[in-house]
């Protein structure tokens, strides 16, 4: 009953029908093109163009490419490599961690059909529905269970659907996740098997509730390691490096690379480095910080500004948000004197800030700056659903900050 | 248990009753020789047994659900008494119809590209439109998502439901949330956050709020609180804090869960292994009734006594479990055939539907037929294409909107970021568009 009145609509909302009853010539007769509702792009735009994955050079197109990763282990090198989107490359590392350790689970809401991005797919069915299993609709459930599981010596890694959801969770993560080791001190137990994955970011339409990047409020919590990946083959390693790292990890994963970043991914099993930042691109001008979607915005800045003003511009990816690699910031600030830090969620109080406060407070660094530091971010607003082009740190932004801090 | 700064007993024990306004003599919880009840502080009526038992969940029967009309729209409960005109009815299953219609529009045209995200609430509508039609206008009302066919029934129009689809420079929410976000000051149905179960302890305060308020003014007309979740949202902490704090301080609320099987992919099996969310209610000491929700009347009825009971004594709340089938996909971003059969849901769509059955009920009155129901379908189908396009083709808010309403006033902090934006929109203006936004009064905004 429900299928004929279902093609008829689809009729009567089709701007090309010639069939249309002239009743709904208004809705089809509408002249202006079929087009994305929210965060378009301008047409003459040169900079704010949407970001071309395919090209990019933060993804290995190649398999040699991926294979040259100096941060990979020999066995990776010497291996193959398959594409893989963002969500199957934390579904291969889930699938392996799974399969070299009995003492990993996977759980979280949905994640038994293979979780509403798909990152759990298979997972039930190849390793049973005693570790990989759908939990009731309850953040602070899932997150203070998976405590318990760790603190009996498990590996549990837990799904929260959507970052914007975790605030249930907030007590478990920083009351108890946190300070556990601390609390347990001489006792020596602690929660440091656990990870915690969730979405994060922007995707153009999510709105006050599917697009916070609430890192900086994890990042404020010793205790907690905040890992954010770039790209697949990011992903895999650093989600395997959580997964085995003793400290409980928050891994933030943008949801918006789920599908749109595909590249090369070694398909052995290896480990990235946590707490250590990359330098993406060398240069000796201003140094540009940033983590996870940001990053492909101020490669296209970059080579834009390079390209008009012959300058040259470092881009360094945290990878882990905290504890951040300061090291490797202040090496490349001393030798540019420059520094910009990318990043989506708000600008008040956020990472931008750390990274500052920390870069004026060493002192050769500090004596080295040619500039004040610069923070492209979001406003210190709420997501609004149609302006978030508005609000999140764009090419143009970026761009215009380099002019700026080249300028000052 | 938190641990808490420790005040002298009996001073603490006296700072207690008086805050609660209870009185509890000193006697009632010393224990007479002999006594065949425990007078344990925390569980007062309860008998001493000299059997070592654990109870089963397995030997209380499930609560009854509670029907008026069957599926075949007759009527099964002797008592019950139709309380509307036929024109009554007519008008709230119009509502249901246009919910209906609505949904296949809008879900079309996400599908289409035209917005960005829909729900539709599918095998659902007799639970909104039936408790709705229960309340009064004064009273306060907190959704979940699914619950369309409240603003419906409450008077919300075709083009505010269009205006907010389309986030255009008519909808009150200026443009800032997701589709079906609605909200209406007039209608007092607070607007739509997408966190499951948060509004269940704010309804708890609301309710707390009008009934102080009348004491405080007892010209104030009687009002209940409503509040809809679904079963899936019954499982975070929230839910339990609402009922748990609406009972202790006996506040005038009505929980209105709509149990439809599913929460995205998780099937109340692993949800849930109790008797429902219904035997929640009887656990926090509130009065609970199980009703069908595909049941125009039961539901109406049930809403009815519950907004009576609501405000008896005082006020307390009263808990209504609505068993319905989530007829459709979660949203336009889930397909659930990858997690349930195609047959499962063909099947519940033939055996039963909210709307069908009203019908049947009102044909077998004789007060509607075919040819009413295909004009009934045809007009507001028309209404619902008219009141799209209209929306569709409106302007959308000014952009320096977005920094309204953070806080009361514009900060300073957000006044200069208004600046910097100004300035790059003015100093890179290929690089943004801004012809579907009205230009809007931006130098006035910071003043």
């Amino acid at each position: 009953m429900k299928t004929r009145p279902i093609r008829t609509l689809s009729r009567a909302l089709s701007r090309s029908s010639s069939t249309t009853p002239p009743n709904l010539l208004r809705i089809a007769s509408t002249s202006h093109p079929l087009h994305r509702p929210y965060s378009t792009h301008p047409p003459n735009a040169r900079l704010n163009l949407p970001t071309d994955y395919a090209s990019t050079p933060l993804l290995s197109h190649s398999s040699q490419a991926a294979l040259a990763n100096p941060e990979l282990p020999a066995s990776a090198c010497n291996g193959t490599t398959k594409r893989m989107n963002l969500f199957q490359a934390i579904n291969d590392a889930l699938s392996i961690a799974l399969g070299e350790d009995e003492s990993v689970l996977i759980f979280g809401e949905d994640v038994a059909f293979g979780g509403v991005f798909r990152c759990t797919s298979k997972l039930a069915e190849t390793y049973g529905a005693d570790r990989v299993f759908n939990t009731p609709l309850s953040e602070q459930g899932i997150l203070g269970f998976a405590i318990g599981v760790a603190a009996e010596g498990m590996r549990p890694v837990a799904e929260i659907q959507f970052a914007d959801y975790v605030y249930p969770a907030f007590d478990q993560l920083v009351n108890e996740a946190a300070k556990f080791r601390y609390r347990d001190g001489a006792c020596g137990r602690s929660v440091g098997g656990m990870t915690v994955r969730m979405p994060c970011g922007g995707v153009g339409h999510g709105a006050l509730y599917h697009s916070q990047s609430p890192e900086s409020l994890f990042t404020h919590i010793p205790g907690l390691r905040v890992v954010m990946p770039r790209s697949p083959v990011q992903a895999k390693g650093l989600l395997l490096a959580s997964i085995r790292s003793n400290d409980p990890v928050i891994f933030m994963e943008p949801k918006i690379l789920y599908r749109a970043a595909v590249e090369q991914v070694p398909t052995v099993p290896y480990e990235l480095p946590l707490s250590k930042a990359e330098v993406l691109r060398e240069g000796g001008d201003v140094t540009v910080v940033s983590y996870g979607q940001p990053l492909y915005k101020c490669s296209a800045a970059i080579e834009q500004v390079e390209r008009e003003m012959g300058v040259k511009v470092e881009l360094i990816d945290l990878r882990t948000i905290y504890p951040w690699d300061k090291e490797t910031v202040f090496r490349s600030v001393r030798k540019t004197g420059r520094c910009i830090v990318v990043h989506e969620a708000m600008v008040n109080a956020g990472v931008g800030a750390e990274v500052a406060a920390a870069i004026q407070e060493d002192t050769e660094t500090f004596l080295r700056m040619e500039a004040p530091v610069m923070r492209v971010a979001g406003w210190s607003i709420h997501t609004p659903l149609l302006y978030e082009a508005f609000n999140a740190p764009d090419v143009a932004r970026i761009y215009d900050s380099i002019k700026k801090v080249m300028g000052f | 248990m938190r641990p808490r700064a420790v005040q002298p007993p009996s001073l603490f024990v006296a700072a207690t009753c008086a805050l609660q306004g209870v009185r509890r003599d000193s006697s009632s919880l010393s224990q007479r020789p002999d006594a065949k009840h425990v007078s344990f502080p925390g569980a007062v009526k309860s008998a001493f047994s000299n059997t070592m038992r654990f109870e089963q969940p397995s030997t209380y029967p499930a609560l009854p659900t509670y029907r008026a009309v069957d599926q075949h729209g007759e009527v099964v409960d002797p008592a019950f008494k139709p309380d509307l005109s036929d024109e009554a009815v007519i008008k709230l299953y119009r509502d249901m119809l246009t919910v209906s219609i609505m949904d296949l529009v809008m879900f079309d045209a996400q599908r289409q590209g035209r917005l960005s995200f829909y729900m539709v609430s599918a095998g659902e509508e007799a639970v909104s439109v039936g408790t709705a039609s229960a309340l009064e206008k004064e009273d306060v009302i907190f959704c979940q998502y699914r619950e369309q066919g409240v603003f419906k029934q409450r008077g919300f129009t075709l083009a505010d439901f269009m205006n907010q689809l389309f986030a255009n420079r008519k909808d009150p929410g200026k443009g800032r949330n997701m589709p079906v976000h609605y909200g209406s000051r007039e209608l007092n149905i607070h607007t739509i956050s997408s966190p499951l179960a948060t509004q269940l302890p704010q309804a708890s305060g609301a309710a707390y709020a009008l009934k102080i308020q009348r004491m405080q003014d007892p010209s104030i007309p009687p009002r209940v609180v409503a509040a809809y979740f679904g079963e899936g949202a019954a499982s975070e902490g929230d839910f339990h804090a609402a009922l748990n704090i609406a009972a202790t301080r006996s506040c005038p609320v009505i929980f209105i869960c709509r149990n439809n099987g599913y929460a995205i992919s998780t099937p109340t099996l692993e949800q849930y292994r109790g008797d429902g969310i219904a035997s929640r209610g009887l656990g926090y000491g509130i009065e609970t009734i199980r009703v069908d929700g595909n049941d125009f009347w039961a539901v109406r009825e049930a809403t009815k006594k519950a907004r009576e009971l609501a405000l008896q004594d005082g006020g307390k709340p009263v808990l209504i479990e609505a068993m319905t089938y989530r007829v459709s996909h979660h949203s336009t971003s889930d397909d659930s055939f990858a997690y349930r059969a195609r047959v499962e849901v063909e099947d519940w769509k033939r055996r039963d539907n909210p709307i069908a059955r009203l019908r049947k009920w009102m044909e077998a009155k004789g007060f509607w037929d075919e040819t009413k129901e295909k004009d009934a379908r045809d007009s507001i189908r028309r209404d619902v294409l008219k009141a799209f396009s209209e929306a569709e083709r409106e302007k959308k808010p000014p952009v320096w909107t977005m920094f309204e309403d953070v806080y009361e006033n514009l900060t300073p902090d957000l006044e200069a970021q208004m600046k910097v934006l100004k300035e790059q929109l003015e100093a890179y203006p290929d690089e943004y568009d801004l012809g579907e936004f009205e230009s809007g009064d931006k130098e006035s905004l910071g003043k």
